[in-house]
């Protein structure tokens, strides 16, 4: 074996080493997860809405018999699995390895399937077999339908037609038939785009840009906001400019195609900076839930205080 | 007919929608086709679904490199599949209860919940925040203040990264006219403030003409479609 595969590997089992221990022997514990039962529809059957330790800590003192929060097995192996995918993601950073590929195939397979069954849940039943057959949605899973909704249309017959020359592409020959549904596809989104940014990006940008350059407020010339009024309205034309190539950019264009580059290269680097904060955001957020949720190690929200003073830790 | 119909499609499903919002009286066929447009694209899911299903069972069957992979892509979307479509794990509704189908696949404590939230969010969450690390990477190896858009690109970001945190308002806030009367003229160099005006000013016109670009980039790319210029999409044969 390798050096650099022994030392990876010793450093995992003293880390799982250290997180059975930190588990089981301490008297802080880490990466448990608690519920608490809530009875729905007259206590026919019960929720677990989520708990902290600290509550369940607070029940067990006031009444050690209680059963209403509770330790949970399930979500706290979810707990460690969500712990796990997340440093195996963070392994890449090491290079390439084989956690890192079984966590990307799982967030494949997951993410495939999460958005099938949305589709089914939220638009197929609804509005495919809801419109053709709205007794059968009703009986089986939408019983509040009802009005309008309720009543048969046939037209959706032919979508149902098209929904299965869609799929039709997955057998091995006739793949040619799935071109109609991918057409009435291509077809309305070019429409629905055609529209949608003709009013809410081409016209709306420049009903915007057309501003005062002399801002008067209240009988007072405003010098500042006229300023910014005058940049705004220079700037996206400069932009412009730089955008319109049927002009060769020389001479007077040139000049002002420069001055747009420049605008354009200013607002390049706000989203930049503003992307790097969004990414580093998410990353405090998946540090935090390591730190937190799963190791315990900071306690940001106080939900395990009740926790350290029933068990003594504070004093 | 391979190729007729597909364009006659279209020009029909796109210039529907286009007429259907200047004449009030066409407003229920462009709502029509906005819905059969979500029909078919959730369809489109399933479609997907199957090609990846088809895709991985083939690397499996093949016993190509790193077939084991797939067999857990396939095992992650078969049960993610099952436990969304078979409702695992969800009471029904409360207003509802006597039907057994009729609670939310998203539950919280069903078994599709379950994997969102211990699979689904911490694998996607974590993928987009590794960005973070190879933007700063990208930049630190890109970025080079050679001319004046590259100091101004660099500067813009420099200014924006500092003027949204803690110490980057700490830097400046000297800039302050109880510490003397003239620094009131001044606070507009705060970095707070410096980023205020970044964004209301020079950030709005730069995106307003690239919101602008485009629009007009995707009206002609829409036109091209449905006049039947741009064929692209219908393949070669």
């Amino acid at each position: 074996m390798r050096r650099e595969n022994v030392f990876w590997m010793a450093l995992l089992v003293i880390g799982a080493a250290a997180l059975l221990w930190r588990s089981a022997f301490t008297t802080e514990g880490m990466g448990r997860e608690y519920v608490r039962a809530v009875p729905v529809a007259n206590g026919r059957w019960t929720q677990s809405d989520p708990a902290t330790y600290g509550e369940y800590q607070g029940a067990e003192a006031a009444l050690p018999a209680q059963t209403e929060y509770q330790f949970s097995l399930p979500r706290t192996i979810g707990l460690w699995l969500a712990a796990f995918f997340t440093l195996a993601i963070f392994s890449f950073l090491f290079g390439d390895n084989p956690f890192y590929k079984v966590a990307e195939a799982v967030l494949v397979g997951v993410s495939a399937a999460y958005w099938m069954v949305i589709g089914f849940w939220d638009v197929i039943v609804p509005n495919l077999v809801g419109k053709i057959w709205p007794a059968l949605v009703r009986a089986w899973a939408m019983p509040g339908l009802s009005g309008p909704e309720a009543e048969p249309s046939p037209s959706y017959i032919v979508v149902l037609v098209l929904s299965v020359m869609l799929l039709w592409r997955l057998a091995p020959k006739g793949g040619w038939i799935a071109r109609w549904p991918l057409a009435f596809i291509i077809g309305t989104t070019a429409g629905l785009r055609l529209i949608a940014f003709l009013h809410g990006d081409f016209l709306v940008q420049i009903r915007n840009t057309i501003l005062p350059l002399a801002v008067i407020d209240g009988g007072v010339f405003d010098p500042w906001l006229s300023l910014q009024n005058l940049l705004i309205v220079v700037g996206v034309l400069c932009c412009l400019v730089y955008f319109f190539f049927s002009f060769e950019h020389q001479g007077a264009v040139g000049a002002t195609a420069k001055a747009g580059i420049w605008v354009l290269m200013i607002t390049f680097g706000a989203a930049f900076g503003y992307t790097v904060m969004g990414r580093i955001a998410l990353l405090a957020i998946r540090l935090e839930f390591l730190l937190d949720d799963w190791l315990w190690l900071i306690d940001p929200t106080g939900r395990r205080v009740a926790a350290l003073l029933a068990g003594g830790g504070l004093g | 007919m391979k190729q007729t119909g597909p364009l006659l499609i279209t020009a029909a499903g796109g210039f529907v929608l286009i007429v259907a919002y200047f004449i009030p009286f066409a407003q229920n066929w462009g709502e029509l086709a906005a819905i059969w447009f979500d029909i078919l694209a959730a369809v489109a899911f399933i479609l997907g679904g199957g090609n990846l299903l088809k895709t991985h069972l083939k690397r499996i069957s093949d016993r190509a490199r790193g077939w084991g992979y797939s067999g857990v892509v396939v095992v992650s979307f078969l049960a993610t599949l099952f436990v969304g479509l078979v409702k695992v794990g969800v009471n029904p509704s409360a207003q509802f209860p006597d039907f057994a189908w009729s609670g939310q696949y998203r539950q919280m404590g069903s078994a599709f919940w379950y994997l969102f939230q211990y699979a689904f969010t911490p694998l996607t969450a974590t993928m987009f925040s590794l960005l973070a690390f190879y933007i700063a990477s990208a930049a630190f190896r890109a970025f080079r203040a050679k001319n004046v858009e590259a100091v101004l690109l660099l500067g813009t970001a420099f200014i924006i990264l500092l003027g949204r945190t803690f110490a980057g308002v700490a830097l400046t806030s000297w800039i302050d006219p109880d510490v003397w009367a003239g620094f009131a003229y001044f606070t507009g160099l705060r970095l707070e403030n410096l980023t205020v005006y970044i964004m209301s000013v020079f950030n709005t016109a730069g995106n307003r003409a690239i919101m602008i670009g485009i629009a007009l980039g995707i009206v002609a790319t829409s036109l091209k479609v449905l006049l039947g210029i741009d064929r692209s999409y219908l393949g070669k044969d």
